[in-house]
């Protein structure tokens, strides 16, 4: 089971995107993709939706909670907020929300550029694994995981998710599963 | 030379200490002004700050004066979120050595994780480097006449958002080449990212004699090493630094060296003019052509602060990732 649908992740993401718009009258919302994976599910949903204001993007390396860990990151491309956030609703997307940890340095990047009114977190794939009290309110796919098994989305075209990690898996009961 | 550069790099080629270009991998150079260009954002925000360096203190160890340097360091720093102190020391000229080490273990007491060094001695920071506790990072901001890496750094970045490649510019540098760690810090910087040509422009008395065997072409005309060139990098020229009458006159070196709007017609119409500052006006430029629409002065003076801000982060980073490793 690795052929995931994409596109009907998408666009069950822009649907339920819009009905929350609908129903919370919500006009011109800026969206705004976490480098890397984040980007590539934004520009998609930002054509889908036909939004008008342009696409912000965000690195987050600098907000980064390990950084006396591990240093700094590698590189990706810089941040881009071509828009006042200043009392915008915000869409923020993501390709997996694991940890909860690239959303909390998101949201700390954006209130550096000023006060939002709200913001929705979009993500592709939610997984469980929080370690932080974080959790979407749109969700392309919601998938079981191991805690050794690891989802990644390549790109920018085809949008591809691969699953790797947690051999045996299916072959073995669950408690087996997290000894690797 | 007393100083090697391998001082600079920790075991896994990660960037520790940045005294000096020379030495350091294109890859290493390329890695900086790449992570520059993700700070510049930074300086775009409402808060002109990121957590990063949350909880570091960074100590800007002055022994010769600088302004502008000192300040886009600090402003840096702030910008990453660490605590910075300012220490500006005046150097008497018997009480260097010891007084030096003394203060550099005061400063190790108050648990500092960087020294920002500025110093009139040819490496002062070399030596600060080899003599700090492991924790600490050592950046050089201006050594003697040997090197002032940041400020090259900065220069390359500018370049690079102005031209797509480094590979096919010719590049002069004009004026005080003798005295000048900025230009020795060029040289190498440029050489090292591969551009075309890098040309020295100047009076005899003001190129020194080892600067051929850098890679670079000398020229004692201004208006033939200006011919065909992409960037036109122009030096103050330093008088605090002459010893001896190496010049006849200030009036007379602009008439032979000055950049005005006639000499720079010589270069490429695409050419953009550089200088480290702070400039002489009327001596080794011309205010037309300072304040002119091809002078990049002022963004060399803000993308310092990107630059700075790339290099503290990758040499505190790599202290914590071979921390972090074990």
């Amino acid at each position: 089971m690795t052929n995931y649908n994409i596109d009907a992740m998408l666009e069950n993401m822009a649907e339920q995107i819009q009905r929350k718009q609908q129903a919370q009258s919500i006009k011109d919302p800026l969206m705004i993709g976490i480098h890397t994976g984040g980007v590539w599910v934004a520009n998609r949903l930002h054509e889908m939706l036909g939004l008008t204001s342009s696409l912000g993007t965000l690195n987050i390396s600098f907000y980064r909670d390990d950084f006396t860990r591990i240093g700094m990151h590698p590189q990706v491309l810089p941040s881009s907020m071509k828009e006042n956030v200043e009392d915008r609703h915000i869409i923020l997307v993501d390709d997996v929300l694991f940890t909860g940890r690239t959303i909390r340095a998101a949201l700390n990047e954006i209130f550096d550029y000023g006060r939002p009114r709200n913001i929705c977190l979009a993500v592709l794939v939610e997984r469980d694994g929080r370690e932080l009290p974080i959790q979407a309110d749109i969700v392309g796919e919601h998938m079981k995981l191991a805690k050794d098994q690891h989802i990644k989305l390549t790109g920018p075209t085809p949008l591809n998710l691969i699953l790797s990690g947690g051999n045996a898996r299916d072959e073995l009961p669950a408690e087996y599963s997290t000894n690797s | 030379m007393s100083y090697r550069q391998n001082i600079q790099l920790t075991p896994d080629k990660k960037l520790k200490h940045f005294l000096t270009i020379e030495g350091l991998s294109r890859a290493i150079l390329t890695d900086i002004l790449d992570t520059a260009e993700t700070f510049v954002s930074v300086g775009e925000q409402a808060v002109k700050k990121v957590p990063i360096l949350r909880g570091k203190t960074i100590v800007n160890l002055f022994f010769e004066n600088s302004t502008r340097t000192r300040t886009t360091f600090e402003l840096a720093a702030k910008r990453l979120s660490a605590d910075v102190l300012n220490i500006n020391i005046s150097v008497s000229a018997t009480s260097k050595g010891e007084s030096l080490l003394d203060t550099l273990r005061n400063l190790e007491a108050m648990q500092s994780d960087m020294f920002v060094v500025r110093h009139s001695e040819s490496g002062a920071a070399h030596f600060i480097a080899q003599n700090a506790p492991d924790h600490i990072s050592v950046i050089n901001a201006g050594d003697g006449c040997h090197a002032h890496p940041t400020q090259a750094m900065l220069d390359m970045f500018t370049i690079r958002r102005h031209f797509p490649s480094f590979n096919q510019l010719k590049v002069a540098i004009v004026g005080d080449i003798l005295h000048s760690r900025v230009a020795r810090s060029q040289i190498h910087a440029l050489t090292t990212l591969g551009v075309e040509e890098v040309r020295v422009i100047g009076p005899k008395t003001l190129i020194p004699t080892d600067v051929e065997p850098m890679g670079v072409h000398v020229y004692h005309d201004l208006r033939q090493g200006l011919d065909d060139v992409d960037v036109v990098i122009m030096l103050r020229l330093q008088n605090e630094r002459m010893q001896g009458a190496l010049l006849p006159s200030p009036q007379e070196y602009f008439q032979s060296y000055g950049l005005t709007e006639n000499t720079l017609a010589y270069a490429r119409p695409t050419a953009i003019v550089m200088h480290p500052g702070p400039i002489n006006r009327g001596v080794e430029i011309s205010s037309k052509v300072a304040d002119g629409p091809r002078s990049v002065i002022l963004e060399q003076v803000t993308n310092g602060i990107a630059v700075r801000m790339a290099v503290m982060s990758m040499v505190l980073g790599s202290y914590a990732a071979a921390r972090g490793e074990k």
